[in-house]
């Protein structure tokens, strides 16, 4: 009982803190907005998409990249949890929350799925902002996609959990920005399909094939139109176990914090 | 040993290759406030990680309340109410709500919660500052609902991080009385600070010197009739000295009133 407590109280934090930081949902929603009416406008006629699964006909650019900046803004959320964990703007809070008389995995889990909520409250506002542009996806496929979201959010931020606490020389935002956010978007199915990829480069396009956030895109991708994309599924689900035992091993007061002093 | 205080039994910790803490023994009964002086860098937040469970070691034993950090975890994080050294409060949520977040991550939930919330701010003199934004605080309340939030659960034990820091000299005497009467009312209280004007003669004194105890017992008797800035100046400026002198049986500091761990006995 004590352990649902915790966990509807810190899921409750998260959701006032969103709700009360209105500038954080417009500037969450900006970037991939931007993408959307700004490079997708403008790359549309650059590259020709193929029918391939889960479309069953032609669909516009714009159409292709939305799942991908779904993607974008559960990596940014999770990378932006990391980031301010290591900045200790958020240090002191995972203090209180780490000496709660509760087992540890369950804290992180806790913490780990209010982050989720927050993502999913963010691509809920952009999936709305691009139904009321002409991008409008089966109706199911906006039930479908929840579970999508809330597995590849939960992937993107055991990633940034981990990566908080085991890297300490994150110098700025730059730095996770060149490093993790970069590569793992850029070499994804986000904007471009991995068929046109391959025509570049075979290797560039299997680096994109192991990349846990191209199957977290095809994920949410096969979702929006209530298809289930099993491969993909698979994968999500690995990288987050393999994800949320390092963060869990990093948070171990045994080993990994030790370094962090103060 | 104290079965319902704080019990720290010989405990060291490494950071690598650096020693920050070694043969660290203590007890801190109910109603005693305990001041654990040392200068910045003497391992008091190593100490504060190792009793709040951020950190483990091997080397000693922890007890809170009778219940061992190491093998009771959860137990003894519930007898402990911690105030850190970095502020750990959600500006943007009212003082209210954040003693809520707070009681409920010890499972503590609805009218209960409430209830001490409420009761913890009367204790404290915040009563009505309940429904204000943390943010609209200034300094010294925002320690003294960090001090209210540590009490929630009813702890046995309370732990302060130099919970005066960057607070003007009202605020800082405020809060020295306020955790003083707390200790009064049957709280075992470790206050970790460089500051000796917050140490009364009346208290529990153990000075810290890297990673060291160099002295532990009553103020007065320790400090005898020099003042205690002198003293601990003097002890931790000729730490190595004192130290000999500690190992030999002499000396002026001594463990009065502290206990030689086992295995441990006297210090290098």
């Amino acid at each position: 009982m004590s352990w649902l407590i915790a966990l509807r109280a810190i899921l409750h934090r998260e959701a006032l803190r969103f709700v009360g930081q209105r500038g954080r949902l417009v500037a969450a929603l900006v970037r991939p907005l931007v993408w959307l009416f700004v490079f997708a406008a403008g790359f549309r006629a650059a590259l020709g998409l193929s029918i391939t699964p889960p479309y069953q006909t032609y669909i516009t650019y714009e159409t292709y990249i939305v799942p991908g900046l779904c993607g974008m803004i559960l990596l940014f959320n999770g990378m932006q949890s990391a980031l301010s964990l290591v900045y200790d703007r958020e240090m002191g809070s995972m203090r209180l929350l780490l000496t709660a008389p509760l087992p540890r995995w369950w804290l992180l889990f806790a913490k780990l799925l209010a982050g989720t909520l927050v993502s999913i409250l963010q691509c809920a506002a952009f999936l709305a902002i691009a139904a009321l542009w002409g991008i409008v996806m089966p109706w199911q496929g906006y039930l479908a996609v929840i579970p999508a979201l809330a597995l590849g959010g939960l992937m993107l931020g055991a990633l940034g959990l981990m990566l908080s606490s085991v890297i300490r020389q994150l110098e700025n935002f730059a730095g996770v920005m060149n490093f993790v956010i970069f590569p793992m978007f850029f070499l994804s199915s986000a904007l471009y399909p991995l068929w046109k990829m391959a025509e570049s480069s075979p290797l560039l396009r299997d680096l994109c094939a192991l990349n846990p956030f191209t199957h977290a895109v095809e994920l949410i991708r096969f979702a929006l139109y209530g298809q289930m994309n099993l491969p993909a599924l698979g994968w999500v689900a690995l990288a987050l176990a393999g994800f949320a035992g390092a963060a869990l091993w990093g948070y171990d007061p045994a080993r990994g914090m030790q370094g962090r002093k103060g | 040993m104290t079965d319902q205080g704080l019990s720290i039994t010989g405990v060291g910790y490494r950071y690598g290759a650096k020693r920050a803490l070694e043969g660290v023994t203590l007890d801190v009964a109910p109603g005693r406030f305990c001041a654990l002086l040392g200068p910045n860098g003497a391992g008091k937040s190593t100490l504060f990680n190792l009793l709040t469970g951020l950190f483990s070691t091997r080397k000693g034993r922890i007890c809170v309340a009778g219940q061992d950090i190491a093998r009771a975890p959860r137990a003894a994080l519930a007898r402990i109410g911690v105030v850190f050294q970095q502020p750990t409060l959600d500006l943007d949520l009212t003082v209210r709500r954040n003693l809520l977040y707070f009681a409920a991550l010890h499972g503590i939930a609805g009218r209960e919660a409430e209830r001490r919330a409420a009761e913890v701010l009367d204790r404290l003199g915040m009563a009505e500052r309940a429904r204000e934004p943390v943010r609209n605080l200034n300094g010294g309340h925002r320690r003294r609902m960090e001090i209210a939030r540590a009490l929630i659960h009813r702890p046995a034990v309370l732990l302060l991080d130099e919970p005066t820091v960057g607070l003007d000299a009202a605020a800082r005497m405020a809060i020295t009385d306020h955790v003083h009467d707390l200790a009064d009312q049957g709280l075992a209280v470790l206050w970790a600070t460089h500051l000796t004007d917050e140490v009364r003669d009346s208290d529990q004194l153990a000075i810290l010197h890297q990673g060291r105890i160099l002295a532990c017992g009553e103020t007065a008797a320790l400090r005898g009739s020099e003042p205690l800035r002198e003293m601990f100046l003097r002890l931790t400026a000729t730490a190595p000295f004192i130290l000999a002198e500690i190992s030999s049986g002499g000396g002026a500091a001594g463990t009065v009133g502290g206990r030689q761990p086992p295995g441990d006995r006297g210090h290098p």
